[in-house]
C-alpha cells in the first residue's frame, strides 16, 4: 500500500464521511471546545455521564476540520464509551493511534489527537481531572465579549 | 592516586576552524580580542546554515508537505539543543527570540507590568548590562514600582551585605542580575542571589548573554527563574536568542508580541494564546538563525565548556602579568579565578577610543567605550574603558601583540 493509500485508508474515510457520535448533547454534563491553531481544525465535545457521575454514557461532538481529525474524534467517541472520567483523563494518546492505526507526521498529529485533548479539558472543568500539558498555559485570553 | 588530566582545549588548532582569521588588516594577522562583544563564526556553523537553506529551508510548524516537516524538526531540535545547554527541564520551556534582550524585555513586559505596583522593588545591580537594567527602569516607572541596585566594591564584585537593607524599604519582586559581567568579566553569585530572592517572594532573572560561551549552564542548579542566552556571542548567527523560564510562570504571563503563530484561535471578539513555547513566538521565527545557533551550541559543547573556561582564566592571568609592564595602566576588576575571558583597563591620559585607533592600526582588534553599562563606569569614575576579551579561538600571542600595541599607543599619545 502507497503511503498516500495508508493515510486515507478506509475506515478514515468511513468515520470521516460517517462520524460516529456526531451531533450535540442538550445540557451536557462535560463541554469543551478546541482548536488546533496548525490548520484551523475545531471541535466542540459533549459529554454526558452515568447516575455514578463517573462512568462515561455518551460523548458527541461537532466542529469542522480535516478528515484526519474528524474522523480521529468520532473513533475516539467509540473508544471512551463506557469507561470511566478518571481513566479517560490519563488515556494514553497510543491507544487512540493505535485504533487510527496510520503513520502520522507531526503536524498531522496534532489533527488526529485534538479531540481526545478536547475532550481532557471538557473533563478537566467538569471533575478537575488532570489538565494535558500543552493545554496549559492560555492565562489572559484575550476575551471582548 | 588517579591524576584526571584537566581537559585542554587547542587554540591554535581550532582557529583554523575560523575563515575570518585567514586575512590581514593593514597588512598584519587580526588579534580579535572583541569576542565578548560577538564571537567569530566557525566553519562548521556556517556550513550547516548553508546546507540547512540549501536543502531544508520553508517556514515552519503548520506546513503539511515534506520540506515543512523537515524545516520544523531542525528548528525544533535547535530548542532541544538550547534546552540540553542550560539544563532546562522541558523544551516548551525555550522560547526563541531574536536576541537575549529581547527575552528580558520579554519577561520586564510580560511578566513585569502585571505583576509590578507601588510598595514593589525591582532590585538590579551596577555591574547590570543596559539590557537587564533599563528594561527594568522603565517597567519599575510604568508600574510605580521602586528600582535599586546592589553596588559593587572597588574589585567589581557585588556587595551582597547591602541586601538586608533593600529588603527593608519594600517587598522585594524581581531580582536581575548577570551571570558575567560583559565590563569586567566578574562572575556574580546567582545561586545566592536567587535563594535571597526567593525568600523575598521575588522571581530570579538572570542575563547569561556572557556567561553561556564561557561556562557549563544549569538553571536548575542556579535556582533561577528566567534565563536569558544569545546566540551571537557563542559563536552562532545574529538575529538568535533565547528565554529559559520556568514553566509555571510562563504559563501565567500574557503573550509579549501578538500576532501569527503564537494563537490558538481568532475571532472577531475574542482570541485565545497558543500553548508554550508557541505563546511567545509570534511571526516567523528565524529559522535557518536557529538552527546555526544549535550548531554553534554543539560545536561550543564538542570543544567542552569546561576546557574554554580553563583556557580563559589561562589567558586573563596571562593578559593582567603583562598589562602590568604598561605604565600608567590600571585594570578593574576581580583577580582572575573569579572572572571570565574579559580584561577592561584605563591608561592614565589617554582617551580608550584613540587607544583603539592605535590598536587597529596593529590589527589589534579592542572595544573602547562605556559597554551598554554606564552605571558601571560611573562607579570607576571613567567615561569609558579599554577592554580586551577573550576566547576559545584566542592565542596568548594575541594578547602579546596587544601589550606590544600599548607600548606604541604610549610612544605615539604618551
Amino acid at each position: 500500500m502507497s503511503e498516500f493509500d495508508q493515510l486515507y485508508r478506509e475506515v478514515i474515510l468511513d468515520h470521516y464521511r460517517n462520524p460516529r457520535g456526531h451531533g450535540e448533547l442538550d445540557r451536557p454534563d462535560a463541554e469543551a471546545e478546541g482548536q488546533n491553531p496548525l490548520c484551523g481544525d475545531e471541535v466542540t465535545i459533549y459529554v454526558r455521564l452515568a447516575p455514578d457521575g463517573e462512568t462515561i454514557d455518551e460523548v458527541k461532538f461537532s466542529g469542522r476540520g480535516c478528515a484526519i481529525s474528524q474522523a480521529a474524534t468520532s473513533m475516539l467517541t467509540e473508544l471512551v464509551t463506557g469507561r470511566t472520567a478518571t481513566e479517560v483523563a490519563t488515556l494514553p494518546k497510543d491507544e487512540l493511534l493505535e485504533e487510527i492505526g496510520i503513520p502520522l507526521t507531526p503536524v498531522r498529529l496534532k489533527c488526529a489527537l485534538l479531540g481526545l485533548g478536547t475532550l481532557k479539558v471538557a473533563l478537566h472543568k467538569a471533575k478537575g481531572t488532570p489538565l494535558p500539558e500543552e493545554w496549559a498555559g492560555m492565562a489572559g485570553d484575550l476575551d471582548l465579549r | 592516586m588517579a591524576v584526571t588530566a584537566k581537559p585542554k582545549l587547542d587554540a591554535h588548532r581550532l582557529r583554523a576552524d575560523f575563515p575570518v582569521f585567514e586575512q590581514l588588516f593593514h597588512g598584519k594577522p587580526l588579534s580579535y580580542l572583541d569576542s565578548a562583544s560577538s564571537a567569530q563564526k566557525p566553519r562548521q556553523v556556517l556550513d550547516t546554515m548553508h546546507e540547512f537553506y540549501a536543502t531544508s529551508y520553508a517556514n515552519v510548524h503548520r506546513g503539511v508537505y515534506g520540506l515543512a516537516e523537515r524545516s520544523t524538526e531542525r528548528f525544533e531540535a535547535a530548542r532541544e539543543t538550547v534546552r540540553a545547554l542550560v539544563n532546562a527541564p522541558s523544551s516548551r520551556e525555550v522560547i526563541f527570540t531574536r536576541s537575549a534582550t529581547e527575552a528580558l524585555n520579554l519577561v520586564a513586559y510580560a511578566w513585569g507590568l502585571d505583576n509590578l505596583g507601588p510598595g514593589d522593588l525591582v532590585v538590579v545591580t551596577e555591574l547590570e548590562h543596559h539590557s537587564n537594567f533599563v528594561p527594568w527602569q522603565y517597567v519599575a516607572k510604568r508600574t510605580g514600582a521602586a528600582f535599586r541596585h546592589i553596588p559593587i566594591d572597588d574589585a567589581g564584585e557585588l556587595q551582597l551585605d547591602a541586601l538586608d537593607g533593600l529588603a527593608a524599604e519594600g517587598r522585594v519582586k524581581v531580582v536581575a542580575n548577570n551571570l558575567v559581567s560583559n565590563s569586567l568579566g566578574t562572575i556574580n553569585p546567582v545561586e545566592e542571589l536567587a535563594a535571597w530572592a526567593h525568600e523575598q517572594g521575588a522571581i530570579m532573572v538572570v542575563d547569561a548573554a556572557q556567561a553561556a560561551p564561557h561556562r557549563a549552564l544549569d538553571v536548575q542548579a542556579l535556582g533561577c527563574d528566567f534565563l536569558a542566552l544569545s546566540s551571537h556571542k557563542l559563536c552562532g548567527p545574529t538575529g538568535a536568542g533565547a528565554l529559559w523560564g520556568r514553566r509555571d510562570l510562563l504559563e501565567q504571563m500574557s503573550p509579549f508580541n501578538l500576532g501569527g503563530e503564537m494563537i490558538r484561535s481568532v475571532a472577531l471578539d475574542r482570541t485565545s494564546w497558543n500553548e508554550l513555547p508557541y505563546k511567545f513566538e509570534a511571526g516567523t521565527p528565524a529559522i535557518g538563525e536557529a538552527v546555526g545557533f544549535g550548531a554553534a551550541i554543539d560545536y561550543v559543547t564538542g570543544i567542552g565548556l569546561e576546557a574554554i573556561e580553563e583556557h580563559e582564566h589561562m589567558l586573563v592571568a596571562h593578559a593582567l602579568e603583562r598589562l602590568a609592564e604598561i605604565p600608567g595602566l590600571r585594570a578593574f576588576g576581580p583577580p582572575p579565578e573569579r572572572r571570565a575571558g574579559i580584561v577592561s583597563f584605563d591608561i592614565e591620559g589617554i582617551h580608550p577610543h584613540d587607544v583603539a585607533q592605535v590598536l587597529d592600526w596593529e590589527g589589534v582588534a579592542v572595544r573602547a567605550g562605556h559597554h551598554c553599562t554606564q552605571p558601571l563606569m560611573t562607579r570607576l569614575g571613567v567615561a569609558a574603558t579599554t577592554r580586551a576579551s577573550f576566547y576559545l579561538y584566542t592565542v596568548p600571542e594575541e594578547i602579546d601583540r596587544l601589550v606590544e600595541g600599548l607600548h606604541r599607543v604610549k610612544k605615539v599619545l604618551g
